[in-house]
């Protein structure tokens, strides 16, 4: 049976496709769950994809994460699954409290859409666990609000617990420690601000973002069996 | 009984305000000098229903800080007027 990756749509998500296809390419199986449902169904790992969530008012991820699914989605990360927020998705893994800190504006108030290089800066995560430290990658970049921002204390601990997974190489947007991704205590929730599923073919330009969710397949494929 | 709340929400002290400090350096091509330490924020006004003005202001005061602030790098400030 195909690993089952359940990929979360709110009202004004509009990267799911992008996801669902990068997943299928890989040999997974992409399953679309709308945010207005209470469960998850039989997925082995849960994507919240990019876009504007609830239209991104008030603050991205601040509606989204009274969405119905949320509760499960919660449930589902306390249970050790593979959870991965992508953009928007970060966002709202933020606001939701399952990744500490927050996405502030751009530090030049631009926004940005162009390729980033990145570093795997830690393999400890179910979304790096097939990189390996150092590795540079180029993903694209699509966002207004990706400036990393947490508490210095937070800071310390991330940098102490090894869950940096990801750093620019030139922090376009003034992320502190140039974070563009971490996780969380036990690596199976992970959030990021570039786009793996947009570099997943040499035909738009880069297959950097393959190794991410090809790392992201094996974690539901383990976690699956275990 | 019900009153109006008004709900400021601004970054806290020592973040980065990227708005803030974009009206600032337009200011003196503006012919505005001596202006310093802009910082940008929202407002959110509402009406609560509530028995007595302790209960209004503990339920404003959460909705502020569950949903219109984002604690880890906001802050709220409240005002409360019977209508």
């Amino acid at each position: 049976m195909p690993t089952r990756i359940g990929v979360v749509v709110f009202p004004g998500t509009n990267c799911e496709h992008d996801v669902v296809h990068a997943v299928e390419a890989l040999g997974g199986q992409g399953e679309l769950l709308w945010h207005g449902d209470t469960h998850l169904g039989l997925v082995d790992a849960v994507v919240l994809p990019g876009g504007f969530a609830h239209g991104d008012y008030l603050r991205p991820g601040a509606l989204a994460r009274f969405s119905p699914i949320m509760d499960a989605v919660s449930q589902f990360a306390a249970a050790g699954g593979p959870v991965v927020g992508i953009c928007n998705g970060f966002q709202i893994l933020t606001e939701a409290g399952l990744l500490p800190g927050a996405l502030q504006k751009n530090g030049r108030l631009r926004f940005l859409c162009q390729p980033s290089r990145l570093t795997v800066t830690s393999t400890a995560s179910v979304l790096t666990r097939q990189a390996s430290i150092g590795q540079e990658l180029s993903i694209p970049i699509n966002h207004f609000s990706g400036n990393y921002t947490c508490d210095p204390t937070t800071l310390r601990s991330l940098q102490d617990a090894d869950r940096i997974v990801l750093r620019y190489a030139d922090n376009p947007n003034g992320s502190v420690d140039a974070i563009a991704g971490i996780a969380n205590e036990g690596g199976n929730v992970v959030g990021l601000m570039p786009h793996p599923e947009r570099a997943a073919s040499a035909l738009t330009g880069s297959e950097d973002g393959l190794v991410l969710l090809g790392s992201l397949l094996d974690a539901a494929r383990a976690s699956a069996a275990a | 009984m019900r009153f109006q709340a008004r709900v400021e929400v601004q970054l806290r002290p020592g973040i980065a305000d990227p708005e803030g400090a974009t009206i600032e350096r337009a200011l003196p091509a503006l012919g505005f000098d001596g202006v310093a330490h802009v910082r940008a924020g929202r407002s959110f006004s509402f009406e609560v229903d509530a028995d007595d003005e302790g209960a209004a202001r503990q339920k404003a005061a959460e909705l502020a800080d569950r949903l219109l602030a984002n604690p880890v790098i906001e802050q709220s400030h409240l005002e409360l007027e019977a209508i």
